[in-house]
This record gives structure tokens, C-alpha cells and sequence, in this order.
């Protein structure tokens, strides 16, 4: 690993400060993937900011029909402080990783990552959430923007995610079997005026919505609805875990579930 | 060159050290408790499994800075001083939950973190839970035996005894 400097601020304010002052600092949040970068000299920050001292940063509350959650909240935290408000999104929250990574990993670094296998992007992508940072209000369809791309700037924090919370939600996810990501992952959302569907894993492009699946489960919410219906493996996914028709299959299957789940 | 203060196993420490130290080699290199170990130094594997205010983490993906003020269990911290076993650590001798033991470090750290919050776990719970710690050797049976036996709960088949 190179050397850098370690900083751990208390405030947002002196965070973003030594950000804007020197364009080789980088942000840390809980590490789950930025240490192990780093331990194979993939990034050579001058100094690393972590975000893990920074208490307005910690916030998980449910008003209003929407869950807010701080950017430096755990998975951890966050599977089982949202049980009550949220239970789909809690329950994926609680199935990321292992119980180790969910203690330091938070929402607003995953986020961040957008690693086309990760399983936020499903549900706040589903949702239509709103990810807040230190500067702009960001819609999810707007901020996820392909592997590992989104709309944040050099050293923009996100400081907040806001969730609508669905009537009924469920996650699915049909782990790779040795990383345990995401192979493909579906969060089904029904709200009052309609069903959101996002899918993780599986695209060439990162999360996206299945449109004809949200199309088939508003007209009726149940997973016969779906039957006969499949993904276009146009653009997904192909590797040695799976073919991009397996994963067109896959989804297929696991909405299914998620629709036979949600609750 | 950062110094650093923390309590390990219930004792102050306070080291000057260089910033980018993970956790892992400040406890084996610094403090010099080998019983955390390195399995594959990539976050997969959880021999390095440690308790960092009473929560399971991985000690190659933390920098030791970021356990400033932090109360820090290893499994040097399990058995009693007079040199009683932790009951999870009697129940893996009990029910062979371990063969070449290089796992059984992290195994110990990460059930006792489910246990204190889960003292009745369901089987599947247990090995859910499991998910972050590898083992080449036992094709991990006998681990669950050996929680399940912990928690105070029926195993099928009998102990070593």
C-alpha cells in the first residue's frame, strides 16, 4: 500500500474542506472496497478523509411516508434500525456482504462505488429516491450513470438518501456463488399509482428499471402476472458465472419471488 | 507517523505508528497477538476476525487510526486469565470444530458477535451468519455443532467426550 495521510474529522464542514483543498485527498467511508484498492496499489491518495467520525452523517428516521437515511449509516444499522418503517429495504441491507462487512459498510459509500453487483442500487433505483450530498439533491435515475459511474463530482459527499417507502417491497438476490454479490438481484416496489422494478447485476450498464415487468405487476400484483414474460439479454451480462440469457432467466425467476414475497 | 490509543482486550494501548496500518499488523506486527490471522489478506476469508466495540470487523480492512477510542476484543481476549475457555472455544474443542485451526480464530470472534446478540440461533441463522468465514478443512459441520452447542442448544450426535 502507498502512504498517505489518515484524517478523521468530526464535522462535514472540515471534511470537504481538505477535499477541496488538495485533489489527491479521497474520501474513506467504511472501506469495504476502497482498503482492499488500496492494498493492490489501484489508488494513491495523498490523504485519506475518513467519513466514519462525522456524527450528522450517522441518521436513520422514517417521516412522512419516506426513509432517510444518513450517508455514514451501516448496513448494519440500517438492517435493523429501518426494520420497522422499511422491511424490504432493511432485509437487503441485512444481505449484503457478511456480518462483518454490514458493521463498518455504509449506504452513501456503496452508493458511491456503484458497483454494477451491489444491492442498494436496486432498491433506490426502484424507489425513485433522491441521493443527497453537500451541494444537490441528486434523483436516482439521474445519479446511477453505468459500472461504477455516477453523477458525483470529485469530492462530493453524500451526505443523505431519501427512500419513498413502498406498500409492499421485496428483495431477491441469486448470490454468485463465490463472492456472494449480486449474479442478479430484483427489488419489486408496489406504491399507490403504480410497480417499480430495479434490477442489479445484471446489465452491462448497471441498475435499470424492467419496464415491462413494472407494466404487468401494475395491472396485477401477483407473480403469475409475470409468467411468459422475459427480460431481453440485449446488453447484459455475459462471464464465467453466467451467460446474459442465464441472467435474463434468472430475473424472470427471482421477480417471481420477490412479487410472492413482498410484503 | 500517527499515535494511536485504544483498548485491547481491556488494556490501554498507545503506539506511534505509520498512518496506513491496517488493524491486522498492528495487532500481529505492533502488539505482537499472532492469534488474529491472515487468511487472505482480501476480506474474504474472516480469519481476521476481530470485535470492535462489540461488533464483528474484518482486521485486514480497517487502518488501525480508524480504531482510535475503540474497545477492541481479540481471541487472545476469549479465555478467562486463569486459562478457561470461552464456552464457544470449549464447544469447538467439544464438537471437533476445528482441524488445522488457522480458521478458528475468526470462527470464535464471529459467533460470539452473533451470540451476544442472538443467544438462540436458529441453525440456518448460524450458518447465514457464517457467510464471511471460510474453512478448507471441516466442510464447516462441526462448526455449526459447536454454536449450536454453545447457545445451549440440542445437537444431534454426540460431543468428543
Amino acid at each position: 500500500m502507498y502512504e498517505f495521510e489518515f484524517m478523521r474529522p468530526t464535522t462535514l464542514a472540515e471534511a470537504l474542506s481538505v477535499l477541496s483543498e488538495d485533489e489527491d485527498a479521497q474520501p474513506l467511508a467504511g472501506g469495504q472496497t476502497l482498503i482492499p484498492a488500496l492494498k493492490q496499489r489501484l489508488a494513491m491518495p495523498s490523504k485519506l478523509v475518513s467519513l466514519m467520525g462525522i456524527e450528522e452523517l450517522r441518521d436513520i428516521r422514517a417521516t412522512g411516508g419516506v426513509l432517510s437515511l444518513g450517508g455514514g449509516e451501516t448496513h448494519h444499522d440500517i438492517a435493523h434500525d429501518a426494520a420497522e418503517a422499511f422491511p424490504g429495504f432493511a432485509a437487503l441491507a441485512g444481505q449484503i456482504g457478511d456480518a462483518a462487512v454490514r458493521t463498518r459498510g455504509t449506504i452513501g459509500g456503496s452508493l458511491a462505488n456503484n458497483d454494477p453487483s451491489a444491492c442498494y442500487p436496486a432498491a433506490v433505483l426502484a424507489c425513485g429516491g433522491t441521493i443527497v450530498t453537500d451541494r444537490r439533491e441528486i434523483a436516482a435515475e439521474d445519479f446511477f450513470q453505468g459500472m461504477f459511474a455516477t453523477a458525483l463530482d470529485e469530492g462530493e459527499i453524500i451526505t443523505r438518501v431519501t427512500i419513498p417507502i413502498p406498500e409492499v417491497s421485496a428483495y431477491v438476490k441469486f448470490a454468485q456463488p463465490a463472492s456472494r454479490f449480486a449474479l442478479v438481484g430484483v427489488f419489486v416496489a408496489r406504491f399507490p399509482d403504480g410497480v417499480r422494478v430495479g434490477v442489479t447485476g445484471a446489465s452491462e450498464d448497471g441498475v435499470f428499471r424492467w419496464t415491462e415487468a413494472e407494466a404487468a405487476l401494475s395491472e396485477s400484483f401477483t407473480a403469475e402476472a409475470l409468467e411468459g414474460l422475459t427480460l431481453s439479454d440485449a446488453g447484459l451480462i455475459s462471464d464465467l458465472h453466467g451467460t446474459a440469457a442465464y441472467r435474463a432467466h434468472i430475473a424472470g425467476v427471482i421477480a417471481r419471488r420477490a412479487v410472492a414475497a413482498a410484503h | 507517523m500517527t499515535k494511536v490509543t485504544m483498548t485491547v482486550n481491556g488494556e490501554a494501548v498507545a503506539e506511534e505508528i505509520p498512518d496506513n496500518t491496517l488493524m491486522i499488523g498492528f495487532l500481529r506486527d505492533v502488539l505482537k497477538l499472532t492469534g488474529t490471522h491472515v487468511g487472505c489478506d482480501t476480506s474474504q476469508c474472516g480469519a481476521c476476525v476481530i470485535h470492535m466495540n462489540g461488533a464483528p470487523v474484518k482486521a485486514c480492512s480497517i487502518f488501525a487510526l480508524e480504531c482510535e477510542g475503540a474497545a477492541i476484543t481479540t481471541i487472545e481476549g476469549m479465555a478467562d486469565p486463569d486459562g478457561t475457555l470461552h464456552p464457544v472455544q470449549q464447544a469447538f474443542r467439544d464438537y471437533h470444530g476445528l482441524q488445522c485451526g488457522f480458521c478458528t480464530p475468526g470462527m470464535v470472534m464471529t459467533a460470539t458477535a452473533m451470540l451476544d446478540k442472538t443467544p438462540k440461533p436458529t441453525e440456518a441463522e448460524v450458518r447465514k451468519h457464517l457467510e464471511g468465514n471460510l474453512c478448507r478443512c471441516t466442510g464447516y459441520h462441526n462448526i455449526v455443532r459447536a454454536i449450536m452447542a454453545a447457545s445451549g442448544q440440542e445437537v444431534a450426535g454426540s460431543s468428543a467426550e
